[in-house]
């Protein structure tokens, strides 16, 4: 009986073994792609950083002025007047569409002066 | 095998010999004793052992681990999950709409190691050549007198570190910087000051604020734990550009000197626009810094709006007759002496061109005619004391709390001794200087119904408390006063249709350094609130030294000068803002008005 524990012992001192070896190896490989990701994270992050200066950059209200003149002819903008207010009631409807025409009759007659008194 | 102490046979044989048997017994009980002190001693020996090999153990153990972390490189954890601020930069400051007005860029800094070069003549002559501010023999001398580090520049443009790269010599070395950039160049200049590199080292530079807000809000901006959270200004980027915009318009067309304006939400003392004319341009503040001979009043770096204090004429006018409503000695119909000129002692007050507005002139007309005499005459009814009090309530006496660090050194100029003809001038403005900001935030309080809020730079949540300076009777009295300067007094220029603008100009001569005014130099303001029904913002536009030559004869009041300026950024600014112009009621017109 004895014998045999010994050997079972033995065998899983060896299996444990192998399982801490692969599990140390796993560990540094999962380290090294954390490292990776966060190297890959911050020049995203500084990417980003200068794309949002570049934006400012290209946005700012000088240049958009400048643009806004020299394509005057395509856009036709101008600064924002008090006379570009209007109330809702200005603005058009679509025109309601009149229904089809179905069973038409004529109708003749004269127009005569009216009545007096009414 | 326990041995007996008094063996029999032992015993009979000593009995024969006639011995003592008890001497056996004790002999044998001392060989039983020694037995036992042997085995304690031998246990205790072994206790001791153990004790001692435990304890050297632990020593040993906590000695090796402490080697061991002396020893070791120290390393980042690298398992830890990293949280936003990867880097940790200084903030950014953005518009109360999140467009940036300032923000932090990745370049490079050029250093030079003379001892790892490999031609320092030749490097030192192509640096020279793309870099034409250095002196390349200066440069050269500092590689080959022996030091072992030489700085170059501190920050450097992709293509010129390409330049550098390709140099080529092992000893140019870079090392990365964050450098502090402004997208919108000179927009907002005033406010946002400028930063500069404070201790450098080769791998990081802190980057510390200079001027403006960035100065005022270093510690905030440069706090690691806030710095992925921008600082949010009240400043307005399309205000803040329209403003400027227009104020640069009117400098030029009118040979100003220089110029400043403040847009303010009058409910919140959010400053939405504050521009000080003539500008530059943060990026490259250095570039700005005039001659030392030159005023530094006159300097681009001067923030006009914050800084300057200027005699402010009279736009201090509708605070003296505030205060003389407020304390109940007036009422805007109440007559008042306005017979002009006025003798006080020896000093004589007259109005503008030696007109006469008198003998008598209602409250009202006094705001709409802008008369020096009835303003004097009200401010001595008031008294000194009392208009000491009132100024100080609407904080002319402070320097400016706005968060730019310029204004702390603004301290508004006040007369030492307040005699009688101190409370005269001053009530018309005259012989007490302040800031236009100072100026903006005591129209604001007459704007929002006579409640004093502290300006800010700051974009505000939530509602403002402050406290209560005047009654809401006296401030709506006021605006509708100024609003009479505007439709028929002094800023007829300012009337902007559909905003009701009110407001109050001001010429005040510029004082001599040697004493005395000048008579063709001139500050001029309008103190401005709009829409009079319900105030919502103030707007300061002030100039210096501004003329109008559109005439044959040179004009150099407000009337010509700041208040068209002002006309033309309300104009501008209100759609902006929203605001919708309102039906203005028709005039009354002359026929129906008679027969009434």
């Amino acid at each position: 009986m004895r014998p045999v524990l010994y050997v079972l012992s033995f065998l899983a001192v060896i299996a444990l073994g192998f399982w801490a070896y692969r599990e140390n190896y796993a560990t540094q490989a999962a380290l090294k792609e954390v490292e990776g990701l966060q190297r890959q994270i911050v020049d995203l992050r500084e990417a980003l950083s200068v794309q949002r200066a570049e934006w400012a950059y290209l946005n700012r209200p000088d240049r958009l002025r400048d643009l806004t003149t020299a394509n005057f002819d395509r856009l036709g903008l101008l600064p924002m007047e008090p006379s570009q207010f209007g109330a809702a009631a200005q603005v058009a409807y679509p025109k309601a569409k009149l229904p089809e025409i179905s069973n038409s009759t004529d109708i003749q007659g004269t127009l005569a002066a009216p009545e007096e008194g009414l | 095998m326990r041995t007996p102490l008094r063996p029999l046979a032992r015993i009979l044989q000593a009995r024969q010999e006639g011995l003592n048997p008890d001497m056996i017994e004790k002999e044998n009980l001392k060989l039983r004793h020694d037995v036992q002190r042997e085995k304690a001693r031998g246990r205790a020996q072994y206790r001791l052992v153990i004790l001692c090999a435990s304890f050297v153990m632990v020593f040993g153990a906590i000695g090796a681990r402490m080697g061991l972390m002396a020893a070791t490189e120290p390393v980042e954890p690298r398992t830890s999950a990293p949280g936003a601020e990867i880097i940790a930069q200084r903030a950014d400051i953005t518009d109360r709409n999140g467009r940036i007005l300032a923000t932090n860029m990745l370049t490079y800094a050029l250093y030079a190691q003379p001892k790892l070069m490999v031609d320092p003549k030749g490097s030192a002559r192509k640096l020279g050549e793309i870099f034409p501010e250095l002196d390349a023999a200066a440069l050269e001398r500092r590689f080959t007198d022996g030091r072992s580090f030489v700085w170059v520049r501190k920050v450097l443009s992709p293509e010129q570190m390409q330049q550098v790269y390709d140099i080529g010599d092992p000893g140019l070395l870079f090392g990365p910087r964050e450098m502090r950039l402004y997208p919108n160049g000179t927009l907002a200049a005033h406010v946002l000051g400028g930063a500069s590199f404070g201790a450098e080292g080769v791998q990081s530079a802190e980057v510390i604020g200079t001027a403006g807000i960035e100065k005022a809000l270093d510690a905030r901006l440069r706090d690691p734990a806030q710095g992925n959270k921008p600082v949010t200004l009240s400043i307005d980027l399309t205000l803040q550009s329209t403003v400027e915009e227009v104020l640069a318009a009117g400098v030029g067309m009118l040979n100003a000197r220089g110029a400043a304006a403040i847009l303010m939400n009058a409910r919140t003392g959010e400053v939405l626009a504050l521009a000080s004319l003539p500008t530059f341009d943060p990026n490259d503040r250095s570039s700005a810094r005039t001659d030392k001979t030159a005023e530094p009043g006159d300097s681009p770096l001067f923030n006009r709006a914050v800084q300057g204090v200027y005699e402010l004429g009279s736009t201090f006018k509708i605070f003296t007759v505030a205060q003389a409503m407020e304390l109940g000695l007036v009422t805007p119909e109440t007559m008042v002496d306005a017979n002009a000129p006025l003798k006080w002692g020896r000093f004589k007050i007259n109005e503008f061109d030696n007109k006469n507005y008198g003998p008598l002139l209602s409250v009202s007309d006094v705001i709409a005619k802008s008369s020096n005499v009835a303003t004097a005459n009200i401010a001595l009814m008031i008294g000194g004391l009392r208009q000491q009090a009132f100024l100080k309530s609407l904080g002319f006496f402070d320097k400016t709390p706005v968060e730019l660090v310029e204004a702390s050194g603004s301290r508004p100029i006040i007369p030492q001794k307040w005699s009688d003809i101190v409370t005269i001038t001053v009530g018309y403005g005259q012989g007490f200087a302040s800031s236009p900001m100072n100026l903006a935030t005591g129209y604001a309080t007459v704007a929002n119904g006579g409640v004093l809020i502290k300006p800010t730079l700051l974009k505000r949540e939530g509602p403002t408390t402050g406290v209560r300076v005047m009654s809401e009777k006296t401030a709506r009295d006021s605006v509708k006063m100024l609003r009479r300067v505007v439709t028929e007094g002094t800023a007829s220029l300012g009337d902007v249709p559909g905003y009701e603008v009110a407001g109050k100009t001001g010429t005040a001569e510029k004082p001599k350094k040697t004493g005395g005014y000048y008579k063709d130099r001139n500050i001029n303001t309008f103190g401005a609130v709009f829409p009079a029904s319900n105030p919502q913002y103030v707007l300061v536009v002030m100039m210096d030294e501004a003329v109008d030559t559109t005439l044959s004869e040179a004009r150099r009041t407000a009337g010509w000068t700041a208040v068209p300026v002002a006309a033309e950024i309300i104009r501008r600014v209100a759609p902006l803002m929203g605001l919708r112009p309102t039906l203005e009621p028709p005039a009354t017109d002359a026929l129906t008005a008679a027969s009434n």
